[in-house]
């Protein structure tokens, strides 16, 4: 790992260089607030961003992406086979991705690469992306980033992480892949390694520290899934849950998809679109069943597959990085943090 | 609007210690400044948790629909009006409803208040007419009435249009010059103008579906959108499909849309999802001479016939 430094009138020259190699997404305002997406050859990733409506995730999963295609016209040898549809793949880079939403993508990469399944949308896209994070200097009031294993700073899943000292950006270059960019930016003046770095690690401190919204997961592990499932609580939780998909859809690491066909004439594509377990139609049977018809039941889901299922089936934590937007996104508040703390100090009455 | 909490309260606990309902809905602080949130006390300790203030936006009349308890609800004026529109729908029977009227000096508006900060807000309280807003970087003291909502500053009914226990004074009903500006607005614009600003109004919307969610209307057990047979909207991204989604649900809406704006309050993308439906508010209005909620003996403009039918084709 190299550290380097890069003066800020320097940075949008060092970013136009590298969008002659890469196609750069990073946040963007917008009415909505920012969002993270793809920049015009004009526009700049705005680093000063405080928050983002939605995450980085639809830039490696989008909400709606052809996945095969097909034709039914008979004359056609291949017509009513699948293929997989086209898709640029040549280098991306995600500049200004925060570190958590960064460790979210990794978690994404768990279910989409599972030694089971390969998923050739995500991992492509994953391979081809370049992730330039921005350490979070001044955490929001929803930020529990520290106490899901990542933060503010957290290096993990990035490739290069730049950290703003005012005038100029310390860039710690952790990849190859960042290297390769950090190149291309001609962002390659060498930093003080000792002062760069205690600047970052009081930085880094006090950032940490100024997150003071935390949970507890520790108990989680060690109860069962049913003594969970059957807790008392569910009801109470899920009363003000108006079912819409808004916690699931800005969530960094909620991945369920829905796979729809659409056909024009004889041009058939089939598509997977971004899907909500808070939706009675994400579990509707053909037959009419619905296992989870009731409201209660989504909500218990939704928060015992990130907090419970997701921990048991791969030990690595739990599925959700602490970047607080279902907190402030949810129109009723249902709160994630006061769920995994209830789950965590529940206990069975015998 | 302390003194409506401790109302309420004390309504809410005689009615539970009386067993006379099953649960009072009413709103709770929640775990950010400006979130009070709807919530069912079942039990007289639960009653001592119910709030209100100018930021209970959420229309209780929402968790009011096919239910066979008996229930109190804490309901403003837009709130009992979907009461009255839920009852004459046959959503719920007037007799199974206790509702603690809660007259209304309006709600504000959470984007127009934490627009004026940089950080995340901290702190929220309110003291009459004021109110003292803090965020991670300042302090600001603001005046209620600059930050209300767009739907609260054209309410026609800030008092409750029917009740069983009043839980305060009635409020003054404001004057308005036209509380129809922003549609007309909308109306003067030439069709390509008017086209182009749907689109742009929309473009934004990922389809979590809080509007319709948000909505008492919206109680469809199937929406047209999550129909699979016949499928009449595809469920991407596709630009016509989401316009589609919003024209046809605010038609849906025609002639039974309070002007509450609880689909605006629930877009996380913050769509003005109220510049479709009002229109059909003032439609509803000129047309039929008709407001919504406002009497249990008449049934919505669109559900009905009459030979004073202002259109020619059906007579």
């Amino acid at each position: 790992m190299n550290l380097v430094k890069i003066d800020k009138n320097g940075f949008k020259q060092g970013i136009d260089r590298a969008r002659k190699e890469y196609r750069l997404f990073g946040p963007a305002k917008g009415k909505e607030g920012h969002t993270i997406r793809h920049l015009d050859t004009d526009e700049y990733p705005d680093m000063t961003y405080n928050d983002s409506v939605l995450s980085a995730k639809s830039v490696l999963f989008p909400q709606t992406e052809k996945m095969l295609y097909t034709t039914f016209d008979e004359s056609e040898p291949d017509h009513h086979i699948m293929k997989r549809a086209q898709a640029d793949y040549s280098p991306q880079a995600v500049v200004g991705i925060k570190p958590f939403d960064a460790k979210a993508l990794e978690i994404l990469h768990l279910n989409f690469d599972n030694g089971d399944y390969r998923d050739p949308y995500f991992c492509d896209a994953l391979e081809a992306t370049t992730l330039v994070g921005i350490a979070v200097n001044s955490p929001g009031s929803c930020d529990f980033s520290t106490s899901t294993g990542t933060g503010p700073f957290d290096e993990s899943a990035l490739d290069i992480l730049l950290v703003d000292t005012g005038d100029q950006y310390y860039a710690k270059i952790i990849t190859d892949k960042g290297q390769s960019f950090a190149e291309t930016c001609g962002f390659e003046e060498a930093a003080d390694e000792k002062a760069a770095t205690d600047e970052i690690n009081a930085l880094k401190e006090k950032a940490e520290n100024a997150v003071t919204s935390e949970i507890q997961y520790e108990n989680i592990a060690e109860k069962s899934i049913v003594e969970l499932y059957n807790a008392p609580l569910w009801d109470d939780i899920a009363f003000s849950c108006i079912n819409c998909g808004t916690c699931t859809f800005v969530c960094p690491t909620c991945w369920c998809f829905d796979i729809q066909d659409e056909s024009k004439g004889n041009s058939c594509t089939r598509m997977r679109n971004w899907d909500t377990c808070m939706s009675p139609l994400f579990t509707l049977h053909a037959s009419g069943h619905n296992p989870r018809g009731e409201k209660t039941s989504r909500v218990r889901q939704r928060f015992m597959h990130k907090l419970k299922y997701f921990l048991d089936k791969y030990d690595q934590g739990i599925m959700c990085v602490g970047c607080g937007r279902c907190v402030k996104q949810c129109p009723v508040n249902i709160d994630i943090r006061e769920v995994c703390n209830k789950l965590n100090a529940y206990e069975e009455k015998a | 609007m302390d003194k409506y909490t401790e109302k309420i309260r004390s309504i809410a606990g005689n009615l539970l210690k009386d067993g006379k309902v099953d649960k009072v809905i009413g709103y709770k602080q929640g775990s950010l400044p400006m979130a009070a949130n709807p919530f069912a006390a079942r039990t007289q300790e639960q009653a001592e948790e119910l709030v209100f203030n100018s930021t209970c936006v959420m229309n209780l009349a929402n968790y009011l629909t096919d239910t066979t308890e008996k229930i109190a609800v804490v309901a403003k004026g837009c709130d009992s009006r979907n009461i009255v529109n839920h009852i004459v729908e046959n959503k719920i029977k007037r007799d199974q409803v206790y509702i603690i009227g809660v007259p209304c000096s309006g709600m504000v508006d959470k984007r127009k208040i934490t627009s004026e900060f940089e950080t995340d807000l901290t702190e929220f309280a309110e003291n009459g007419d004021e109110i003292t807003v803090k965020s991670l970087e300042k302090e600001k003291v603001i005046q209620k009435k600059d930050y209300l909502r767009d739907c609260c500053l054209t309410c026609i009914k800030p008092n409750p249009v029917i009740w069983d226990e009043l839980a305060g004074e009635f409020v003054e009903e404001k004057k308005m010059e036209n509380r129809f500006a922003s549609v007309e607005k909308i109306e003067n614009m030439n069709p390509d103008e008017r086209y182009s600003y749907f689109t742009e109004l929309t473009r934004t919307c990922i389809r979590c579906y809080g509007c319709r969610n948000a909505c008492p209307l919206c109680y469809c057990p199937t929406c047209f959108v999550d129909e699979s047979g016949p499928q009449w909207v595809g469920k991407g991204q596709n630009e016509t499909d989401i316009q589609t989604f919003h024209f046809l649900r605010a038609f849906h809406c025609a002639g039974r849309c309070t002007d509450c704006g609880a689909c605006e309050e629930a877009c996380p993308m913050g769509i003005k999802v109220r510049e479709f439906t009002k229109k059909l508010v003032k439609d509803s209005s000129e047309l039929f001479d008709w407001e919504t909620g406002l009497d249990l003996s008449k049934r919505p403009p669109l559900d009905t016939y009459s030979p004073e039918d202002p259109d020619d084709f059906i007579k």
